[in-house]
């Protein structure tokens, strides 16, 4: 038992480092280490600098442009790239809809939608959640009726992530009414420029368009669009999900929000005297910090077991979700604590009060937390 | 990175394990717990046997020279059999000590003793105005010539009863809580004008308060320079509050198994209790609990051997307030979602709760330790 990386992995780690020094530009670095919202372009921007370097999607196999990464290089990339305030890439389409491509995908699907993928080209978002059909997403109803050698799809997806920016959209969609909910659902892809496809902002409680409704009204998307076999959806949709949770506790994003929190306690003001020397105030930190820790480590054990077997996490990722997303989320309410009253203005220069807002959502997205308990109720433990 | 214990400590546990099943059932252990020793004078020589006693002390004095994660291997074992005899007092607090600290001559006289289970000692380090803080000593040392005299009071001394020294911390120097001028003694229990007022502890095993009335031991007695001893006090305990998290992965490890267990055969309203989702919600947050507690004593096992102080510190102090406030929270609910079943003395339930309870409050409390962590200096401030 021990703590240490190898040779290799740290050799890695300063290539890393290297490279985002040199690479990530100051503007875009200054914009994350503030907390400040990134534009289309500085995610794309980005995008195509990894693909530059080769790394426009570490993890996937090298046969599809990909870099063969180790979970544990991926890990390492993913938290240089928090501490130096690189964006982190967006899951959608490197981790979501191009593992299931690559696994039960075509080969036509494969050539033509992987390689727009690393380099930014096609920029991807999800269609899952719909107005009544959250947690329980097996109950979805946005209807894809065979026509030739089309679908027509009717329906609205909800809480769909920068559709406003998206070329493409992954949908699952109902093909079959008869059998249990799980039974009748297919995996779509659709080009968001299709007549019928429209977008509608929703805005979210810290007054910012991140979220979307997606209506579909009769459009037609050819059966080559489909992925793998109508009506087996929800296979690719559960693998999906596995995949999603790889880096689910965000441990990178929460050392740079950890960071940050100690700087602004060092360097604010209370009675004279650092917030940082406010015992109580400290002692909050203190923590969120070993709970952090703790987390690390487990998410280290979870990447160890994954790499001494197979790649694909179990359910106990739930527990990574579960904690990793309270941790942000405390981490961030103490930022905007160390801000005190400061926190009161809603100025686009200052973000940490809407940032904890915002943040409410990590609870809540990709599973809830109490979905979360029930599949560890189910599948760790067996209740 | 590996998070595996080798195949020699899968073993050791293995080994431990059956043994724990065969002799030290929990009908026995009651039986251990109530007889005028406090455990099992058979158990300690299969510890001896088992090579349990020889594991972390040097080759060179009759050892296996382990490190700090074949002490969690056994602290797990120690935890789940919620086992009874002064290992941690003897082996781990007093047998780290004498190997960091004491002199060529005394580690050969101890060392392969403890090692053979012919030996038993108990660290006699606090007292009861300076709570866990080791630097509070009121217990005074002078020297008179080749002699040192020993005049005062040490409280809640584990394993005392039974031990056949003590190490007496007593200052040669300065005021009651200064840092310099702490002293480290080995004494003879039987030694005149020392008198253990013992008792029960509240989990079942023994202590004593230590009362020292001109106690008189020569120069060799003492382990290390002269009021340089608190480096050495803390180092020990440092060691030992890492064991500490591990006997608590260990008991909570074996609380969920039985909470699992119960909650799957329990049934009411027709049904077992563990289909209903508010208890199904409290096992996953114990579970979840579980996890990171193991990631917390895997932290403090590697760095109980670090050299630098304020490393160790900031780790072991994280991982123990980390362990105390979660390990209490696994153990209450435990408790909780047996019902009455959790509250009687005949399951060992209540037994692990208990003794979960008092490894927070022993070696600093869940407070203490966040304290400490706390007041350290912030550390990263890049992310990293």
């Amino acid at each position: 038992m021990h703590l240490n990386y190898t040779p290799e992995e740290e050799s890695f780690r300063a290539e890393v480092r290297a490279f985002l020094a040199t690479e990530l530009p100051p503007e875009i670095r200054d914009r994350v280490r503030g907390s400040r919202r990134l534009d289309k372009e500085d995610i794309l921007r980005w995008q195509r600098t990894l693909y530059g370097r080769g790394w426009g999607a570490g993890m996937w196999p090298k046969r599809f442009g990909g870099a063969d990464w180790s979970v544990f290089q991926q890990y390492i990339f993913d938290e240089e790239c928090a501490a130096a305030g690189a964006p982190m890439q967006l899951p959608f389409a490197i981790k979501m809809v191009a593992p299931v491509l690559m696994t039960f995908g075509s080969a036509a699907q494969q050539e033509y939608f992987l390689p727009r993928i690393l380099s930014g080209e096609h920029w991807w978002c999800q269609g899952y959640s719909e107005p009544g059909s959250g947690s329980d997403l097996a109950s979805l109803r946005t209807a894809a009726v065979r026509d030739g050698d089309h679908y027509v799809v009717s329906g609205q997806k909800t809480w769909n992530t920068y559709g406003q920016y998206a070329d493409w959209i992954f949908c699952l969609v109902r093909t079959q009414t008869a059998g249990r909910p799980q039974e009748g659902i297919s995996f779509l892809l659709v080009d968001m420029q299709t007549p019928g496809v429209s977008v509608r902002p929703i805005i979210t409680l810290d007054g910012e368009h991140e979220i979307n409704d997606i209506f579909f009204d009769n459009v037609r998307v050819p059966v080559s669009n489909r992925v793998g076999e109508e009506n087996r959806g929800w296979t690719y949709a559960k693998f999906l999900l596995g995949h999603e949770r790889t880096n689910t506790a965000g441990i990178g994003n929460c050392k740079r929000a950890l960071a940050r929190l100690k700087q602004m306690a060092l360097t604010s003001s209370a009675n004279g005297r650092p917030l940082w020397a406010d015992t109580r105030f400290r002692d909050r930190i203190a923590r969120v910090e070993l709970e952090l820790t703790a987390l690390e480590i487990t998410n280290l054990r979870v990447l160890s077991a994954m790499s001494q077997g197979s790649k694909a996490p179990g359910p106990e990722v739930s527990a990574l979700k579960i904690k990793g997303s309270e941790i942000i989320q405390e981490l961030v309410e103490l930022q905007m604590h160390a801000l005190g009253p400061a926190a009161i203005p809603y100025l686009s220069d200052s973000p940490t009060t809407g940032q904890y807002f915002n943040l409410r959502k990590t609870t809540i997205y990709a599973g809830s937390t109490e979905i979360q308990k029930n599949i560890i109720a189910k599948l760790v433990l067996g209740l | 990175m590996d998070f595996r214990y080798t195949d020699e400590q899968l073993a050791l546990q293995d080994t431990l394990r059956r043994w724990i099943a065969r002799d030290y059932d929990f009908e026995r252990r009651r039986a251990f717990a109530a007889s005028p020793l406090g455990y099992s004078d058979a158990a300690w020589a299969s510890y001896a046997d088992l090579g349990l006693l020889a594991l972390p002390i040097p080759e060179a004095f009759g050892g296996l020279g382990g490190n700090a994660v074949d002490t969690m291997a056994v602290m797990e074992l120690v935890g789940e059999g919620l086992l009874l005899e002064p290992y941690l007092s003897t082996v781990v607090l007093c047998g780290g000590l004498l190997r960091e600290a004491a002199s060529k001559s005394m580690q050969d006289a101890l060392l392969p003793q403890i090692a053979a289970g012919k030996l038993q000692l108990a660290l006699a380090a606090y007292e009861a105005a300076g709570r866990y803080d080791l630097a509070h000593v009121a217990c005074r040392a002078e020297k008179q010539g080749e002699l040192w005299r020993l005049r005062g009071r040490k409280n809640v001394v584990l394993d005392a009863p039974s031990a056949n020294y003590l190490l007496v911390s007593a200052r040669s120097g300065g005021a009651t809580t200064d840092a310099d001028g702490v002293s480290l003694f080995l004494v003879p229990r039987d030694a005149e004008g020392l008198r253990v007022l013992a008792y029960p502890t509240q989990s079942g095993s023994r202590a004593g308060d230590v009362q020292l009335d001109d106690v008189t031991v020569k120069a060799d007695a003492l382990i290390g320079a002269p009021g340089q001893a608190l480096g050495i006090l803390e180092r020990a305990v440092d060691g030992a509050s890492a064991a500490l998290c591990a006997e608590a992965l260990g008991i909570v490890l074996a609380l969920n198994q039985a909470t699992l267990s119960y909650l799957k055969s329990r049934k009411q309203f027709g049904v077992p209790i563990g289909t209903f989702q508010a208890l199904q919600h409290r096992m996953a947050d114990m579970y979840i609990a579980a996890e990171q507690i193991r990631s917390m004593a895997i932290v403090a096992a590697v760095n109980a051997d670090v050299e630098d102080a304020a490393v160790r510190r900031r780790a072991i102090s994280g991982a123990k307030a980390y362990i105390g406030q979660a390990a209490r929270f696994v153990g209450q609910q435990a408790v909780q979602l047996h019902g009455a079943m959790g509250i009687v003395d005949e399951l060992n339930v209540s037994h692990y709760f208990k003794r979960l309870t008092l490894i927070d409050l022993t070696f600093g409390d869940a407070d203490f330790h966040l304290a400490r962590y706390s007041d350290s200096p912030p550390g990263a401030l890049d992310g990293r």
